[in-house]
């Protein structure tokens, strides 16, 4: 990579002069590196050579970075592949998830029917490749609508302090309150349309409150970084400050979180639905699966290994992708 | 701080009254809790109704709620359908689950940093994706299927401890369910500490400190440790009342009668009393363990102050 | 043997939590001859008749005995405390209570510790969720007035002391089996203790029975011990029997396997497969007095028209019941032929196969019979459970799929889960369900009149789909009003047949009580209620 081999050499300088552990010192590094760094900004790097042509911003940078990654293409290519079973799952089960005899129950694999049948006598392949719509659907929007409301709310929480501090953690504190089992009978059992999007809601509505915390707790911490207060120094702006400064450096937490929770929603549907009031037949998804087989563990471990397996590898996509991604967005790796 | 510190205690009260009413409406909006009392069968409508009068269940919405809360700053927490005080349910159940979180939450903090730290140094080594491995079975498996499977394997056929924990709940007890319990959240603070760590290893300060000539070992708890934990320190100090009120599944599989058994028959049953001041309780506990996170931020980082 | 001793360690720290027994020194291990046994947190204070659900009732059927007791064998109502109870017009009842009863504090049993707990449950001020057992006898509308309006008096006047064991009983109607009702444990006996210091007693009841209560913690623990001075021939044959609060009847059964527990009653069904394995011997299955049933809301005018019993029939011929049985129950459910339980024996009224055809599985004609009856309203039913308790989705799943299969579309059938058992309840008791749903009957008492009454008479208090048919309601008040106990019952099967051709509900299955127990204990059985025989338990 062509903007390697300045690189040690910018963060050699940089470790010198942060050494002292002197704030005036730190300054001095940090309006050095703002510009370059985390912000990129319309100057670009000040030594940028040859290869660099243009100015990139930090998120060129990333896209740059990511379509080289191998981790970042495989785990795309695995979430590809389950976004096409997603739409169009008969591509690879033509059977019907419906379709359940009894007096197979819990049979093993057979010709035909290769990951066996559940406890109700349904094809497990057929349940798990069609499961796959609603899952990933619950998954993906729920962890999309939780990282955005609860960055949203607890960047800005932790940005301004103060009395917004105060409303919006206090809000924070009285959503957490709602224990899911209550919040889900209330919520949920008025609803009666049987799609994903109240599910969703709900989980987005009291989702919230954790990466709002989280995201808080980064922008409390890159709030007090040095190339920050030089910026401010400098008369940035409060956008241009928390976009362009604070954000891709406090981000990095909330990845993480967002990635695994990803997984804990398409297991919370299945609580919900187990609770009477989440998805209801005729709606097939991993979570009801997997809830479904959990008490036969002892006799029937493929209907639940199938469905888990699918889950496990969708969230180690998420995972690798929110790596790959946090990687990609921080400078001091590259 | 002294100042900020009571400005925080002052705050509880609007979020307490608030998250107090939030939950009494939630739980007057589930409908009638008398219509499950009489079994398969139809309550006859005089009981019905004097069963509705004695809870109070008769009167509007508001003049139970400000009702209650009068009752609750007499410290009168009102009685469970099983003829049961509040009180008393609270008395029994917040001691076994407040041992069943601490043994949780020592655990998170043990085990989950000390597995993050390991793999955030050892970025893509083979203990990295082990510990990747685990935690996508955490993950993937329900608590519930972990939380079995861990019982018929060490208590029935290791023997190793006994399947359910008893009436008196010790802590010794409460190890193994308290790392079910703990399972989702140890794979939430073993990346966090990961993801943070490996950011931070390269800060200015990390090279300074070797450059120093310090101890690796030094280098790693001081300086890197500590500035990598504010995200980490967040996430525990939410998932304290978490970890409080959602221990539903664990509590069931060994037989805990603690405070996720209690609110969620509470809830099932809609008795206002007992889902209401469990609830509470958790509000309190929530609050301050927010406060303590916020206290502890300044001491990992001293460049925060709190005025 | 580590899970031995392991397990003696147990019950020595739970008894020494609740200093209930000393744990004896040497070997260890608490009263040997004490039995441990699973337990459910009882919905309501444990007043007789108050406690209308299992677990409760395994606790009263230890420390009360009544005027009858059902024989644990046949269900059969034999007298108990009551020496003779006579009548000739099957509406005036004399009783004499036989001699020499105490209560465990002490304190005779005498006619008015009967008159007096009955006018306790009757009235209105207390509370008492079964207070419609009494409303047979005479003045229960002056105590007990129907519309919520101030009783007018505070005792029944159909019953009065007429000497230290003698009582009379004078009922509002002609009624010839009631003197069998009364092994129902909201007819227990009361002491004196239980009016005087009432919340005394509910910390701590106190009863006729063979066991007294040593210790209780609520929602935990309650030891229950051998009372020695017992009058009744039923003494108990153990020490006595701690009960255990389980909040999952699996993890009971877990500590069974690992030997932490001495007796599950009520197997998962899920380890159903594997209890011959785990349990060599020692699992029990036996019939209960318990019937599942699909209900239907007949206030519905999509199931009260001409041609919605077609539907109906043609449902329940859809249902494969054997099928089902076998894989989702493992045979502790036996599919129902008729509307009542084989608890009742012949000559109590269980008339196998009264059903016929319409509860057998016959695909081709269920398809025909629904579309001959107008088909399903709007295409589809969806059965409604709560999903809170007793694990209902399983077979509502099967059934749905069992409905599918028969008429060959995928949506036919969905089952409908509600959050909660109120919110379930409250649905029924507005009158809100628009499709079949999911009941149940476990019977009171041992009659066949307590299958069919409460379930199907007009605006009974457990006629859920508001069925009503003037046939039925005449028989079965032809049918009380007869003295002799054959008729009646004959006359009772003839109303069962009108429930039949209008297939107001569709039977399912019999539900078996099942139980497992550890190496310890041998006599073990259940009662035709479900509930293990403690008393003729033997330890060791």
């Amino acid at each position: 990579m062509p903007e390697q081999p300045y690189e040690p050499e910018r963060a050699v300088a940089g470790t010198g002069m942060g050494g002292q552990m002197d704030l005036a010192a730190s300054e001095a590094t940090t309006v050095e590196e703002a510009p370059g760094g985390p912000s990129g900004g319309p100057s670009g790097g000040p030594e940028g050579t040859g290869p660099r042509e243009k100015a990139r911003s930090l998120w060129s940078d990333a896209w740059h970075d990511l379509r080289r990654n191998p981790v970042f293409l495989g785990s795309a290519l695995v979430i590809l592949f389950l976004v096409v079973i997603a739409v169009r799952p008969s591509l690879i089960a033509s059977g019907n998830p419906l379709q359940c005899d009894l007096a197979r129950a819990q049979d093993g694999s057979r010709s035909g029917h290769p990951f066996g049948f559940d406890g109700q006598g349904c094809d497990v392949y057929t349940r798990t490749v069609h499961g796959a719509r609603t899952s990933v659907t619950v998954g993906v929007l729920a962890t999309l609508g939780v990282a955005l409301l609860g960055s949203v709310l607890g960047g800005l929480a932790g940005f301004f302090g103060g009395v917004w501090d105060a409303v919006l953690s206090r809000i924070t504190d009285i959503f957490f309150a709602i224990p899911v089992v209550l919040g889900g009978l209330v919520l949920l059992s008025v609803v009666t349309s049987n799609t994903v999007w109240p599910v969703i809601g709900f989980m987005v509505l009291l989702g919230w409150p954790q990466i709002s915390r989280i995201a808080r707790g980064s922008v409390i911490t890159a709030k007090q970084h040095d190339y920050v207060q030089a910026a401010r120094a400098l008369g940035a702006s409060d956008a241009r400050l928390l976009l362009r400064h604070i954000a891709p450096n406090a981000v990095a937490p909330v990845i993480v979180v967002a990635t695994i929770a990803l997984g804990t929603y398409i297991s919370l549907e299945a609580t919900l639905s187990y609770l009477g009031v989440g998805l209801k037949p005729p709606t097939v998804s991993w979570g009801i699966d997997i809830s479904a087989a959990s008490p036969y563990i002892r006799n029937a471990p493929h209907a639940l290994l199938w469905p888990s397996g699918a889950l496990a590898i969708t969230v180690l996509a998420f995972i690798m992708l929110g790596d790959a991604v946090r990687d990609a967005l921080d400078p001091k790796l590259r | 701080m002294g100042r900020y510190v009571i400005r925080r205690l002052l705050q509880m009260i609007p979020v307490f009254i608030g998250a107090t009413l939030l939950i009494f409406l939630m739980v007057n909006v589930m409908g009638d809790p008398v219509a499950g009392l009489c079994g398969e069968r139809q309550c006859d409508p005089a009981t019905a109704a004097q069963l509705k009068r004695e809870f109070g269940l008769d009167k509007p919405v508001w003049r139970q709620y400000l009702t209650y809360m009068g009752n609750v700053f007499t410290g009168d927490f009102g009685t469970a359908f099983n003829g049961q005080k509040v009180t008393e349910l609270m008395g029994t159940a917040f001691p076994v689950t407040i041992r069943l979180t601490v043994v949780a939450i020592v655990l998170e903090i043990v085990l989950g940093i000390a597995l993050g730290v390991l793999t955030g140094l050892r970025r893509g080594r083979p203990v990295d994706t082990g510990v990747l491995l685990l935690t996508l079975v955490v993950i993937s498996v329900p608590t519930f299927v972990t939380g079995l499977l861990l019982q018929l394997l060490l208590g029935v056929e290791w023997g190793w401890i006994k399947p359910s924990v008893s009436a008196y709940a010790t802590v010794d007890e409460l190890i193994v369910p308290g790392l079910v319990l703990a399972s989702v959240s140890l794979a939430y603070v073993t990346r966090l500490t990961r993801t943070s760590l490996a950011e931070n290893r390269r800060a200015d300060y990390v090279r300074t400190a070797i450059a120093k000539g310090l101890p690796r070992r030094r280098v790693v708890v001081r300086h890197l440790l500590r500035n990598s934990l504010i995200p980490v320190v967040t996430f525990i100090g939410t998932d304290v009342g978490a970890l409080m009120g959602g221990a539903i599944v664990t509590e069931r599989i060994f037989n805990i009668h603690g405070v996720g058994y209690q609110l969620y028959q509470g809830i099932l049953r809609q008795n206002t009393q007992t889902v209401v001041g469990f609830v509470t309780v958790l509000v309190l506990v929530f609050l301050a363990a927010n406060l303590l996170v916020d206290l502890l931020y300044a001491v990992l980082d001293p460049r925060i102050r709190y005025a | 043997m580590r899970t031995a001793t392991h397990a003696t360690w147990a019950a020595c720290a739970v008894a020494a939590a609740l200093a209930a027994t000393a744990c004896g020194g040497g070997g260890g291990g608490g009263d040997k001859a004490v039995l441990t046994s699973s337990w459910g947190d009882p919905q309501n204070p444990l007043e007789p008749a108050d406690t209308n659900e299992v677990q409760g009732g395994k606790v009263l059927d230890m420390i009360f005995r009544g005027l009858k007791r059902y024989d644990p064998e046949t269900g059969e109502a034999k007298n108990m405390l009551a020496e003779r109870i006579e009548t000739r017009d099957s509406r005036n009842f004399t009783v004499t209570v036989r001699d020499g009863w105490t209560f465990s504090n002490g304190e005779k049993v005498t006619a008015r510790s009967f008159v007096d707990a009955w006018n306790y449950g009757a009235s209105l001020r207390n509370n008492q969720k079964n207070a419609y057992f009494f409303a047979y006898i005479d003045g229960y509308d002056k105590v007990h007035p129907e519309d919520g309006s101030k009783q007018s008096a505070d005792t029944l006047s159909g019953l009065k002391v007429t000497g230290e064991r003698t009582f009379t009983i004078r009922l509002g109607q002609t009624f010839s089996t009631f003197p069998d009702t009364l092994g129902y444990p909201a007819f227990a006996p009361l002491p004196r203790a239980f009016f005087d210091d009432h919340d005394a007693w509910l910390r701590k009841p106190v009863g006729n029975g063979p066991y007294t209560i040593r210790s209780y913690a609520k929602g935990a623990l309650m030891g229950l011990r051998k009372r020695d001075d017992y009058p009744g021939a039923d003494k108990a044959r153990n020490g006595g029997v701690d009960l255990i609060v389980y909040t999952d009847n699996n993890t009971a059964y877990t500590d069974l396997m690992s030997g932490n527990l001495d007796l599950v009653d009520d197997i998962p069904a899920a380890q159903l497969k594997n209890v011959r394995t785990d349990l060599p011997g020692r699992y029990l299955n036996e019939p209960a007095g318990i019937l599942q049933t699909l209900a239907f809301p007949h206030y519905d005018k999509d199931w009260s028209g001409s041609g919605s019993e077609k539907v109906r029939t043609g449902l329940s011929m859809a249902i494969d019941r054997e099928q089902i049985t076998k894989t989702i129950f493992r045979k502790t459910r036996t599919p129902a032929t008729d509307w009542t339980s084989p608890v009742l024996g012949a000559d109590g009224g269980y008339r196998a196969g009264l059903c016929g055809d319409a509860c057998e599985y016959h695909p081709k004609e269920a398809k025909k019979l629904i579309e001959e009856g107008g088909g399903l309203p709007g295409g589809q039913v969806k059965i409604t459970y709560n999903a809170d308790t007793g694990s209902h989705k399983e077979w509502v799943d099967a059934v749905c799929n069992s409905v599918n299969n028969a008429l060959d579309d995928d949506r036919a059938c969905v089952g409908n889960p509600v959050g909660t058992f109120a919110d379930f309840r409250s649905r029924i008791g507005d009158r809100k369900m628009s499709g079949p749903f999911r009941a149940g009957w476990q019977m009171d008492y041992p009659l066949i009149q307590n299958f069919l009454q409460p379930l199907y008479y007009t605006n009974a208090s457990s006629n859920d789909g508001k069925w009503s048919s003037e046939e039925f309601d005449a028989l079965v008040d032809r049918a009380n009003g007869e003295t002799d106990t054959a008729t009646a019952v004959g006359l009772f099967q003839q109303a069962e047949a009108v429930v039949r051709d209008d297939m107001a509900a569709i039977p399912l299955w019999y539900q078996n009580g099942s139980a497992g127990y550890s190496d310890r204990l041998s006599n073990v059985r259940l009662n035709p209620f479900s509930v293990p025989v403690y008393d003729q338990i033997t330890v060791g």
